[in-house]
């Protein structure tokens, strides 16, 4: 499989506050790093999953690969095209092959529009006027399980789960090669969730359509993802193929957030991985391993070098001096 | 036993829309003991929201109680005053709500936002502050003489929510009432939040009500767990059985269907097929008859009865009890 998008040391930085010295262009402007040199690939047909908590720069991610906002270093390769730093009019037709899907299913969607006009809207966007719009909507509709009659309605006539299946349709419209989609089950219930993984994968086999998929719920990531990176304060901690990861994880946060993650069951014995104190502030970066005035296996080192990029095995790596086994 | 906290019986609320009356509640029964945590689970649209705002009185203009009580400490709040209700909201029974980003006012300080709140009191500004740093110590945020004087933007999301348990608790209420507090929260942000509710639920011997959709939360954190769908309360017991145990078909669907529960890759995750009814134009017999499995005869023309199973387990199905299912 080859490479479908390759990221390379990107960092997207936000300017903040500031005071009058700065507002008089005196000394330099303050600003944080959301995403502090992040490096991934996403083969054809994959599904890649970033996890982190809020905050750890994953949606800032996504959203700088779908050029919605400008990464200021770094290289993002789409089909072998570098993107980062093209205008809006060259970004256009490459962002054809890539579809968001956002993270409000029902804010998404303009409630004064048909569903009809919402999911055909890239085809008017990008110019593809000869199409028969009414036969699209119809075979979009279906793709994703919905009737055909839904055309005509309005978003405010559906459930969470089938506007998300709406926003799942609008992404299809222009035949996708990576469906970049923000939280996709957040806030749905858990039979919902379960119909809506079951789509993604559903697509995944049929269309052969890759994905990265931005979401905090580990249980998520287990079933549909093949690899995952885990975030914190902009970077990537860990990275590996899902089972490995899910089996073996490395890095000390990747295991507090599965350790974390509560059991269905009032007998469960959970071994729970306690962390100290609070995410740091983003204007405030921990010095050397950015981690370790959390972590709960510090050693001296940590807080003195930084840790490189290490291997595990030869597609599974972590960011940790004293890595757990 | 004692008499229940929160006792609510055959409670009935209908919405009036241009379609007719949707029944958004029908004859919910539920009780919270004293001193204990009980869970509320189901999907949406299954009248969480609208339990809540009966139990506060705080419905929208075109809803309307059809029937029954809710009773709180011997009384029936549906039968209280304005004034007296204005008194136990906030004092009696207070709530936290979903989205902690939202919960606080951004242009005033914590501390003057939780010293606005102790206007009951009748303490002095400094006594107000004392009790305000004291309660934000309380819900593990560090430095909190100095943290008083931040605005809410200066706090994390986790931090904010633990804020707004302590504002919620401030008063020592009877009953809290939290509405999915941790869905907007990470897993460990998530844990710690429900580890500081149930120490101070523990500290404070306050009753909670815990709405929330994450079955994995409802078993680790409540006592007891009641079981909606489509408006009616269709199983309510102790965790241990509910989660073990579920006597309903909805319950086991459900419980079913939570990928927390499946811990090998699967290509397919279960779902409950179908759709919930139209609450405006209900159907004969029981609601769930036509996603169940297990349905008989007697589903499609007789509603089913609150029943209890055993002590403190009951369920509103006709084959409830008998051994077996076909989704078990």
């Amino acid at each position: 499989m080859t490479d479908l998008l390759e990221v390379d040391d990107v960092k997207v930085r936000f300017p903040v506050g500031g005071g009058f010295l700065t507002s008089l262009g005196i000394g330099p402007a303050p600003s944080i790093e959301a995403v502090a040199g992040v490096s991934l690939r996403v083969k054809q047909g994959e599904t890649y999953a970033v996890v982190g908590e809020s905050g750890s720069g994953k949606t800032t991610l996504a959203r700088a690969v779908a050029g919605l906002l400008t990464a200021q270093e770094g290289s993002i390769r789409f089909q072998g095209t570098e993107l980062r730093g093209l205008p809006e009019s060259q970004f256009r037709p490459h962002r054809r092959h890539m579809a968001m899907m956002f993270q409000d299913p029902v804010g998404s969607l303009s409630p004064r529009l048909t569903i009809k006009y919402l999911i055909t809207e890239p085809y008017r966007i990008h110019g593809l006027k000869d199409r028969d719009l009414d036969a699209e909507a119809r075979r979009l509709l279906e793709m994703v399980g919905l009737p055909g009659e839904f055309a005509q309605r309005y978003p405010y006539q559906l459930s969470g789960g089938q506007a998300r299946r709406v926003g799942v349709a609008r992404a299809l419209a222009l035949d996708p090669k990576l469906i970049l989609a923000d939280e996709p089950t957040a806030g749905l219930d858990v039979s919902v969730q379960g119909e809506l993984l079951n789509l993604l994968s559903d697509l995944r086999d049929r269309l052969g359509v890759a994905m990265m998929v931005i979401t905090h719920n580990l249980n998520v990531v287990r079933h549909i993802a093949d690899r995952v990176g885990i975030m914190y304060l902009g970077r990537l901690v860990e990275e590996g193929p899902t089972e490995a990861v899910f089996a073996g994880p490395k890095h000390p946060y990747t295991l507090a957030l599965l350790a974390a993650n509560p059991e269905p069951d009032p007998d469960a014995v959970l071994d729970r991985i306690e962390l100290k104190g609070e995410p740091p502030s983003l204007l405030k970066r921990p010095a050397a391993c950015e981690f370790h005035n959390r972590c709960p296996f510090v050693q001296d080192n940590c807080a003195v070098d930084t840790p490189g990029w290490q291997a595990v095995a030869a597609d599974h790596h972590h960011r940790c001096h004293w890595p757990r086994s | 036993m004692a008499e229940p906290l929160l006792d609510i019986r055959d409670l009935s609320v209908h919405y009036k829309t241009p379609r007719g009356d949707l029944k958004a509640l029908r004859q919910v029964n539920l009780a919270i003991p004293t001193g204990k945590i009980v869970g509320v689970v189901g999907e949406s649209g299954c009248g969480k929201s609208t339990l809540i705002s009966a139990i506060l009185r705080l419905m929208s203009p075109n809803a309307q109680v059809a029937g029954g009580r809710i009773g709180f400490k011997g009384e029936d709040l549906l039968a209280l005053s304005e004034e007296r209700m204005r008194a136990l909201r906030g004092k009696e029974i207070s709530i936290v709500f979903q989205d902690p980003m939202q919960a606080h006012n951004p242009v005033l300080t914590i501390g003057r936002q939780m010293a606005d709140i102790q206007y009951r009191d009748g303490t002095s500004a400094a006594e107000k502050r004392r009790h305000a740093a004291a309660m934000l110590g309380q819900v593990g945020i560090p430095d909190p003489q100095m943290r008083l004087d931040q605005y809410p933007h200066e706090f994390s999301g986790g931090m904010r929510q633990r804020i707004a348990i302590a504002m919620a608790l401030m008063a020592r209420p009877a009953l809290l009432i939290a509405d999915e507090p941790t869905t907007a929260l990470d897993a460990t942000l998530e844990v710690q939040v429900i580890h500081k509710l149930k120490a101070l639920q523990a500290d404070y011997g306050c009753s909670i009500l815990f709405i929330s959709h994450h079955l994995g939360v409802i078993a680790e954190l409540c006592d007891q767990v009641v079981v909606m769908y489509a408006g009616e309360v269709v199983e309510q017991g102790s965790v241990r059985e509910v989660f073990h145990a579920p006597q309903h078909p909805y319950t086991r669907r459900l419980l079913a269907c939570d990928p927390g529960r499946i811990k090998e890759r699967t290509r397919t995750l279960p779902t409950i097929p179908g759709e919930v009814p139209d609450l405006a134009a209900l159907p004969r017999g029981c609601v769930f008859r036509e996603r169940c499995h297990d349905a008989i005869e007697r589903c499609a023309t007789e509603h089913p009865a609150w029943r209890s199973l055993s002590d403190g387990h009951h369920a509103a199905c006709h084959i409830a009890g008998q051994a077996g299912g076909k989704d078990q």
